[in-house]
């Protein structure tokens, strides 16, 4: 299949790891990657702060950018959840009917790596070896917006080596949530303080998730009071083959 | 794009005038006794909802069911209101309309002093709360006598509600019993709940006795037939319904269904959603008047403040489908964490944060629809799918746009209003974005020690203050890319 990696401004930047091993897994199954350099980002950040106007150029340039392509497929599941369950709001809202059918032709062209591994190219065992105890945090966008169930955790079994542990209370939120992290930093704080204490529960060496996003929240305070415990986006475990790891 | 109705200082449904959630949570954070109690009580009533919930193979119809009667009532919101008052009429009812929570407390004082009454008996009501009835009724000289157990301990202790099913689920039973104690003159009281109780008893069965006249809420009435619902726990609701003489009850225009028949799907929705049981104790559904039996005489005051406003709105009308079950609070990680008091409005929580800004303008409370990291629990288990999640995008998208609009040469020069002006042409081209790029990794050698930075200036610091942010690698993926490509 020819895939078109939409990378995501975050990956691009902060986690541009997430990006490389997204492109040597899908090359390693036997697909064609390409990269459009003219995408920057999907607008989320913009519009779930409320910058709605500032959004919808945005929203005009990814499908601008994407148009034409036969698969998108994205290391994050908020941003692919942006495209999916937003952008028909911001085209709405933009009042442009044009964008209004564009976005409509490509939302279903739009993938969360993992649901696009197991629901559309139906792999689970992508011939992965992690010789490590690894716990999987359930994002909120891949869990409730992109409803990719268990698709990470059918990925994660299947990878040699890998000693994956359940997380308690996997599914309440980490208190990221964009902004919210910084707008109301005291509450977000003490929903991460919980999931710490979930994390560290399992004794895991390795927290991995399918958005980098909320990975730098857990990871940024795991860092700061040297739990011990390090985050990985999944895409680095499923890239990792035997001679790797 | 923008059509914003600048709405007057509200005067209803906000505890405190213009809340900072961001300001009050802290302080709630720091309550231990109020975290323990909250963490406690959601988890339980939580637990107990998905247990319900999952016994039933035909729960998400039921949801489909509840959500397609709410919006066939909205948009036939005018013909069934119209129909419900004929029906109440017909039946021996009294209706009045009241377009705001200024004309209800006239019409509902002016209905008592009639009665020449110096006080009157409550059913836990939501929209007299969002009205300030109590308060108005008090100006007029007559005393609300709270009849809810918990709705009862709040009024005693002088407090708000801070949950809009359990008003005082931040107390413990220590606490309840220092109120009793402190205010209803009990020498000798264990913390135990059936001493508790007791006490409640007594002193309500007294009032339930010797009150002429009973002040409702609705949690349904059917256009069809003029019947007025109330769901409750406790039978003291049972009491204000059937002993006074004169009932009064208020209700919010959405509160319709179109039949009886409708009741086969809000009569599981409710009690599974909110307490998490199958079926709550006591319904109480009564028509008009019947002469010999219960209150001789009937008010339903029909109550618009803000609702018409929030009918207009495309995307967030769907916020009166709320029948408030306060599923969405037990489930919001925020809010229990942080409990009800810290939204600073008669309706916390998730649908607090949606319909609040709605009825009174998101100039008035514009840090709710911010109280939220859009984790979309709530809109899983809301019982008449309102996608809360959605809702407060975009209303947040409000915010914005009538600060810009409205707020002038601050608002334009507002640190964050910049910061994402900004972004968003750094964003809008590939050129501008590459040059960021390359900017950050030479502007963030200051800060950095060992691949992470510790603290961050400005609006950022937020984020330093508990966490330490990863610095930009050295090569940009699209960096990578280049190489790879080129080799």
């Amino acid at each position: 299949m020819h895939i078109s990696l939409f990378i995501t401004c975050f990956n691009d930047t902060l986690f541009p790891q997430a990006g490389r091993a997204t492109v040597q897994l899908l090359e390693r199954l036997g697909h064609t990657v390409e990269f459009r350099r003219e995408q920057t980002c999907c607008g989320q950040m913009h519009f779930n702060t409320g910058y709605q106007r500032e959004a919808i150029p945005l929203v005009q340039r990814f499908v601008d950018v994407f148009r034409d392509a036969e698969v998108i497929v994205a290391p994050s599941a908020s941003c692919v959840g942006m495209v999916r369950d937003l952008y028909p709001m911001a085209a709405q809202l933009a009042g442009d009917p044009a964008l209004i059918r564009e976005v409509e032709s490509l939302r279903p062209r739009v993938f969360e790596l993992t649901e696009f591994l197991v629901k559309q190219l139906q792999v689970e065992d992508v011939g992965a070896y992690f010789p490590h105890r690894v716990t999987y945090h359930p994002t909120c966008h891949s869990l409730r917006v992109l409803r990719v169930g268990d698709a990470p955790l059918r990925l994660l079994r299947a990878v040699r080596g890998l000693d994956l542990v359940t997380l308690p209370d996997a599914e309440q939120c980490c208190g990221f949530g964009g902004t919210f992290a910084i707008k109301n930093a005291d509450t977000s704080m003490a929903m991460l303080g919980d999931k710490l204490r979930a994390v560290r529960e399992t004794r895991a060496e390795v927290c991995v998730a399918a958005d980098n996003s909320c990975l730098m929240h857990i990871g940024g305070a795991l860092h700061r009071q040297r739990a011990g415990v390090r985050t990985m986006h999944i895409a680095e475990i499923l890239a990792t083959t035997e001679g790797d790891a | 794009m923008s059509d914003h109705k600048k709405k007057p200082t509200p005067t209803s449904v906000l505890i405190e005038l213009e809340p900072k959630f961001e300001q009050n949570a802290p302080a709630a954070l720091a309550n231990t006794q109020l975290r323990r109690n909250m963490g406690k009580a959601t988890q339980t009533i939580r637990a107990k909802r998905a247990n319900v919930v999952s016994e039933l193979s035909d729960w998400e119809e039921l949801r489909e069911a509840g959500r397609a009667i709410k919006a066939f009532t909205l948009e036939h919101l005018d013909e069934q209101l119209i129909q419900l008052e004929a029906a109440v009429q017909k039946a021996g009812g009294h209706v009045h309309w009241a377009q705001d929570a200024a004309e209800a407390n006239r019409i509902i004082t002016g209905l008592v002093q009639a009665h020449e009454a110096r006080e009157v008996i409550k059913i836990k009501s939501l929209t007299t709360d969002e009205i300030k009835l109590n308060a108005a009724l008090a100006d007029a000289g007559i005393t609300a006598v709270e009849t809810d157990l918990a709705e009862l301990i709040i009024q005693l202790a002088g407090e708000h509600s801070s949950h809009i099913l359990v008003p005082a689920i931040h107390k413990n039973r220590a606490e309840i019993r220092e109120i009793f104690m402190r205010t209803l003159g009990v020498r000798e009281l264990s913390d135990q709940p059936k001493e508790l109780a007791a006490v409640a008893r007594t002193h309500l069965r007294r009032k339930f006795l010797s009150t002429k006249v009973a002040i409702s809420g609705a949690n349904f009435a059917v256009a069809e037939t003029g019947t007025v619902c109330i769901v409750e726990s406790e039978g003291n609701g049972r009491m204000c319904l059937t002993l006074p003489q004169v009932l009064i009850s208020v209700m919010g225009i959405e509160k319709l269904i179109p039949t009886f028949r409708d009741f086969e799907v809000f009569l599981q929705l409710l009690p599974r959603s909110s307490t998490g049981e199958r079926m709550n104790p006591y319904t109480s559904l009564w028509t008009g008047v019947t002469p010999g039996d219960g209150p001789q005489e009937f008010h339903l005051v029909l109550l618009d403040n803000g609702r018409t406003d929030v009918l207009a709105d495309q995307i967030g009308r769907q916020t009166l489908n709320c029948i408030r079950c306060s599923a969405c609070l037990n489930i919001c990680p925020v809010y229990e964490r942080t409990g009800g008091h810290a939204y600073g409005s008669v309706y916390p929580g998730p649908i607090g944060a949606i319909l609040t800004p709605q009825l009174v303008g998101v100039e008035h409370a514009g840090s709710l629809p911010y109280a939220s990291s859009l984790c979309g629990a709530c809109y899983e288990v809301c019982p008449v799918k309102i996608n809360i999640p959605e809702v407060l995008i975009h209303l947040r998208g409000e915010v914005v746009r009538q600060k810009q609009d409205e707020g002038g040469i601050r608002a334009a020069l507002d640190p964050e209003n910049v910061a994402f002006k900004t972004l968003a042409k750094v964003f809008s081209s590939r050129t501008a974005y590459e040059r960021a790029q390359s900017l950050g990794k030479v502007g963030q050698w200051p800060l950095q020690h060992e691949g992470y930075i510790k603290s961050l200036p400005g609006l950022l610091g937020g984020w330093t203050a508990t966490r330490d942010m990863p610095t930009i690698p050295e090569q940009t993926f699209r960096e990578w890319w280049e190489e790879r490509t080129k080799a």
